[in-house]
């Protein structure tokens, strides 16, 4: 029926999800770490979705869950920046290795 | 497998979405990784429509290409970045154990996944794709819809107060 099964989808998945992992543990800056965490939320979408079409018992639920996923990491991300800005304003940095208010 | 043109489009849709990923990670400046990601998105919007999600990747372009790369190309304007920091001692090593580590996730799952495959079960889920979400959406899941929008309003209010100026403390520290 498909020429394309439904372990490529997984694996595009996968691959996304690996790298968007590697960004949030390495990288340096606020802003990207951000940027890392919503390219995994989108990994996770793409599986929701390619089991809604593909999965033992194809519904539009899938679809439905990626919906409400999207908009929760809307706001996610409108939280994070909000408390990235605020701790720009008081650190002078967005280096996310000096944000370690909490250890003192 | 045979050579179809949703294999092309698979295909295709599946390499830009890498390379931007890739470009992310590799990029040095951090508009430009912003940037990247944008291909990403929209190529994952591309994956949506060869999935049968029309309205989803609608959605996609719509929040990820267009809001929320733009706000966070705000962040990046609204905050200062040294072109380039200096890599700290044992760097390297710490990259090094996180490539092992995530690799070592990624090949668990695959081989979880390489094989998968149940069998096609025809569907409807191209035609009239937004009235079905519609339809479940005001049917089954109008409780979690209410409470998505009062997550919203708290979310975004939550933003606006804390990224708010401090007129009056703002004053005493400059």
């Amino acid at each position: 029926m498909s020429s394309v099964p439904v372990s490529a989808y997984l694996a595009l998945a996968l691959i996304l999800f690996c790298i968007g992992l590697y960004g949030a543990l390495t990288k340096k800056n606020t802003v990207i770490v951000l940027i890392s965490i919503e390219l995994m939320l989108n990994a996770v979408n793409i599986n929701l979705v390619t089991f809604s079409k593909y999965g033992v018992n194809p519904s539009i639920t899938g679809q439905v869950f990626a919906l409400f996923s999207i908009a929760v990491a809307a706001a996610e991300v409108a939280v994070g920046l909000a408390i990235l800005i605020s701790l720009y304003r008081n650190r002078r940095t967005v280096n996310i290795d000096e944000m370690n208010q909490l250890k003192n | 497998m045979t050579l179809t043109g949703e294999f092309f489009a698979f295909m295709s849709l599946a390499l830009v979405a890498v390379i931007g990923g890739v470009l992310l990670l590799n990029l040095t400046k951090v508009i430009h990784m912003v940037v990247a990601l944008v291909f990403t998105f929209v190529s994952i919007a591309g994956i949506y429509v060869l999935l049968s999600a029309e309205f989803l990747a609608v959605i996609q372009v719509m929040i990820y290409s267009g809001a929320i790369t733009i706000m966070m190309l705000f962040g990046i304007m609204l905050t200062r970045h040294h072109g380039d920091d200096a890599e700290p001692k044992g760097g390297m090593l710490r990259k090094l154990a996180l490539l092992l580590g995530v690799l070592g996730f990624g090949a668990a799952v695959y081989f979880g996944i390489y094989d998968l495959d149940f069998q096609a079960v025809p569907n409807t889920l191209h035609e009239n794709n937004t009235e079905q979400i519609g339809v479940s959406l005001f049917s089954h899941y109008i409780i979690p819809f209410e409470l998505t929008s009062v997550i919203l309003l708290a979310a975004l209010v939550g933003a606006i107060v804390l990224a708010r100026k401090d007129d009056e403390k703002e004053g005493d520290q400059e």
